[in-house]
């Protein structure tokens, strides 16, 4: 390893070529198998496959109910599949109980012992292991610069902030150091700007730990700020698997279109698809709207066109403007929302239909800005919208 | 400002109303009773001088107060009138009570705070239930059951595990019988309420951290239970110590407990005076557990939760 440089350009390089699920020849650490789980007519987990690398940083992210956080407690033991195996460094955890597995968790609700100090609660887990007093001593020493409550470690939990509580939660999990460390909704009770530093924090702390680290959340910014390859779930199936720019990008439906940031989804019949475009008929417009993808459907199908709103041009319709090109659409300005850096122009076209558009506020002052009711045109590259068949 | 004042009477009232139930309702009679011990007996109407008469004023009360005296504590304490033993061995008859309680209320609460959310309710009932039929009805009905003729001899002579009954009733044996059974609820229901609060994620926190089950009820539910603990346990402790009606019923003639004293000393006795002092001491001996119970209601409500 190359110790003298930067931590963070160490991070960085390896990141920049961590990807061990495009390696055919990479053994996954996790693997879920076919897994399925019900709690009596209730199919909590269908049939979900799964592979997760050493090192890497999972995230599943679905709504409530999706399962995703079922599948997790069977990782940790909680749950036992009805069907299908879980294996974890080859071999079948089944029958293991969850406190010899080497998976530690860390709690939503945080699950501190409440009559436990900061340092026991820390020191817990190791004590399980009958490790020796000294280095449980120094461990939980070690934990607790490594969340930064090295003054903290006589309080008890309800003498803590929730951002402190956090921490020491995380601190306890990680204080085994698990082959992988499971983390259920692990900021969901942080305020925002907490929420967006402690995501950071939790990207570096995996790095220099090297452990796996598999989180559950409902929040795809979180998801997508962390993972280096997201799973989303729904309805209690994996519907995709990917590092988080192809999900964003590329995603496989339109469920996952729609999950993941904003979109314009509109429904179109294929013209003529080519082996690199595709030519698509809108009934919202008379231009021809051409898409820069192959696609192997025939003509005449129904697909639809999802392009996000930030892949688009709003501009004012000028007085003598020509007639319409490729891949625009005409409307008027019926709400804008304005979010400082950008503003959310909704656009209702003449079929009553609404799309958004964003645009970046680059420049403070603008001599005419547009408004609401202004008449306007929508034009997006063809590379800029993506052409999904489910 | 008007408003601001009815307010403030108005709490004032609200609170006045329990402090007064207890002035007038404990303080005053307690103070009765202090008074009477101080006295001594007499053949007379009340049975005891000196008698509080305002009518004589102030020598009448200097008088009124050089009258009374602490001869019957000495009488009380004296090592051999048996009061000092009857408090000791109800001392001790009301600990191994209360352990024995422990023993058999954990697991009935640990296994209600562990049943079905639906079913809990019933289970409560169950255990309040026997509280519809009269206290003393169900002491007597030991007495059916243990007596040597009773059902428990009967069954045991029955299925041939014995040959002679055994003798039950009228041993410290049946006074635990009965003080395990009527007090039962006590136990439970506080033992109850601090395991249900229990959050069960933190047992699956102690599995995950490598800690099995059994270790984890050890580390983890019975010391977040203490508070349940402590709360059956005075709550079954205190009323054991001056249990009467158990120790005369179930009990034998051996069976020292301070209730019984206190009864023989008021009835048979007819010492009001005597009576009362046992009465006081026994309030003070109570004092210390109740003292103890506060302190920790005290700081769990510091703590929090």
């Amino acid at each position: 390893m190359a110790a003298d440089q930067g931590r963070t350009q160490t991070i960085g390089a390896v990141r920049r070529t961590f990807a061990p699920w495009d390696n055919p020849a990479a053994t996954p650490l996790i693997r879920f198998e076919n897994v399925v789980k019900t709690f009596g007519a209730f199919t909590a987990v269908n049939r979900v496959s799964l592979d997760i690398y050493e090192r890497e940083f999972f995230a599943l992210l679905g709504p409530s109910g999706c399962g995703k956080t079922t599948l997790m407690r069977m990782l940790a033991g909680f749950e036992a599949p009805t069907e299908g195996r879980i294996t974890l460094n080859g071999e079948d955890i089944s029958g293991v109980p969850p406190y010899r597995r080497p998976v530690n968790m860390m709690f939503q609700s945080y699950a501190l012992f409440p009559h436990m100090t900061v340092a026991d609660n820390i020191a817990f887990g190791l004590k399980q292991d009958g490790m020796a007093k000294a280095d449980i001593k120094a461990r939980v020493e070690e934990m607790l610069a490594l969340v930064k409550l090295e003054s903290f470690a006589k309080r008890k939990p309800h003498q803590l902030s929730g951002g402190q509580r956090q921490r020491v939660a995380l601190a306890r999990s990680v204080a085994k150091r698990p082959k992988v460390l499971l983390l259920d909704e692990p900021l969901g009770a942080l305020d925002k700007k907490l929420r967006e530093e402690t995501q950071f924090e939790l990207m570096d702390l995996q790095m220099s730990l090297g452990m796996t680290f598999l989180i559950v959340t409902h929040d795809q910014e979180e998801a997508m700020t962390v993972a280096d390859r997201i799973g989303v779930m729904n309805h209690g199936e994996l519907v995709q698997v990917a590092p988080p720019a192809v999900i964003y990008e590329q995603p496989a439906t339109r469920y996952i279109a729609d999950f993941i940031g904003d979109v314009n989804l509109l429904e179109t019949k294929v013209v003529a698809a080519g082996p690199d475009e595709v030519e698509l008929a809108c009934e919202k417009t008379p231009a021809p709207l051409r898409v820069a993808q192959g696609l192997g459907v025939p003509a005449g199908d129904t697909v639809f066109l999802a392009i996000r709103p930030e892949k688009m041009r709003v501009e004012l319709k000028e007085a003598e403007a020509g007639p319409l090109p490729e891949n625009a659409f005409e409307g008027v300005i019926w709400d804008i929302g304005y979010l400082g850096d950008l503003s959310v122009y909704h656009v209702e076209l003449a079929c009553g239909t609404r799309i958004k558009v964003s645009k970046p506020n680059v420049s403070r002052l603008v001599e005419r800005p547009i408004t609401w009711e202004d008449k306007v045109r929508v034009t997006f590259a063809p590379d800029a919208g993506v052409v999904l068949t489910r | 400002m008007a408003r601001a004042g009815s307010t403030g009477r108005g709490r004032l009232l609200v609170i006045a109303i329990p402090y007064l139930w207890l002035l007038a309702l404990f303080l005053v009679p307690f103070l009765i009773v202090v008074k009477i011990s101080l006295s001594q007996d007499a053949l007379a109407q009340p049975p005891y001088t000196p008698v509080f008469d305002l009518a004589q004023g102030w020598a009448g009360f200097k008088d009124f107060v050089s009258q009374l005296s602490l001869d019957n504590y000495g009488y009380v304490l004296g090592w051999d009138n048996g009061f000092v033993e009857a408090y000791g061995s109800s001392l001790v008859i009301a600990s191994i009570s209360t352990a024995l309680l422990l023993l058999v209320g954990y697991p009935i609460a640990y296994a209600m705070a562990r049943a079905p959310k639906g079913v809990q309710p019933a289970l409560l009932m169950l255990v309040i239930l026997p509280f519809w039929t009269s206290f003393l009805i169900r002491v007597y009905a030991w007495i059916g059951i243990l007596s040597p003729e009773g059902f428990l001899n009967q069954g045991l002579m029955t299925l041939g595990l014995i040959d002679q009954p055994l003798e039950l009733l009228n041993t410290d044996l049946a006074v635990y019988i009965g003080i395990v059974y009527s007090y039962l609820p006590f136990m439970v229901l506080p033992l109850y309420s601090a395991l249900e609060k229990l959050d069960g994620t933190l047992l699956e926190a102690a599995q995950d951290l490598g800690c099995p089950p059994f270790k984890a009820f050890w580390s983890i539910t019975f010391p977040l239970s203490l508070p349940g603990v402590a709360a059956g346990a005075l709550l079954c402790f205190i009323p054991a110590v001056g249990e009467f009606v158990i120790p005369d019923l179930l009990g034998g003639s051996d069976t020292q407990m301070i209730g019984k004293s206190l009864w023989t000393e008021f009835t048979a006795n007819r010492s009001w005076t005597a009576s009362s002092a046992v009465a006081v001491l026994l309030l003070v001996v109570l004092v210390v557990p109740i003292v103890i119970y506060q302190n920790i209601q005290a700081r769990q409500l510091e703590a929090g939760k």
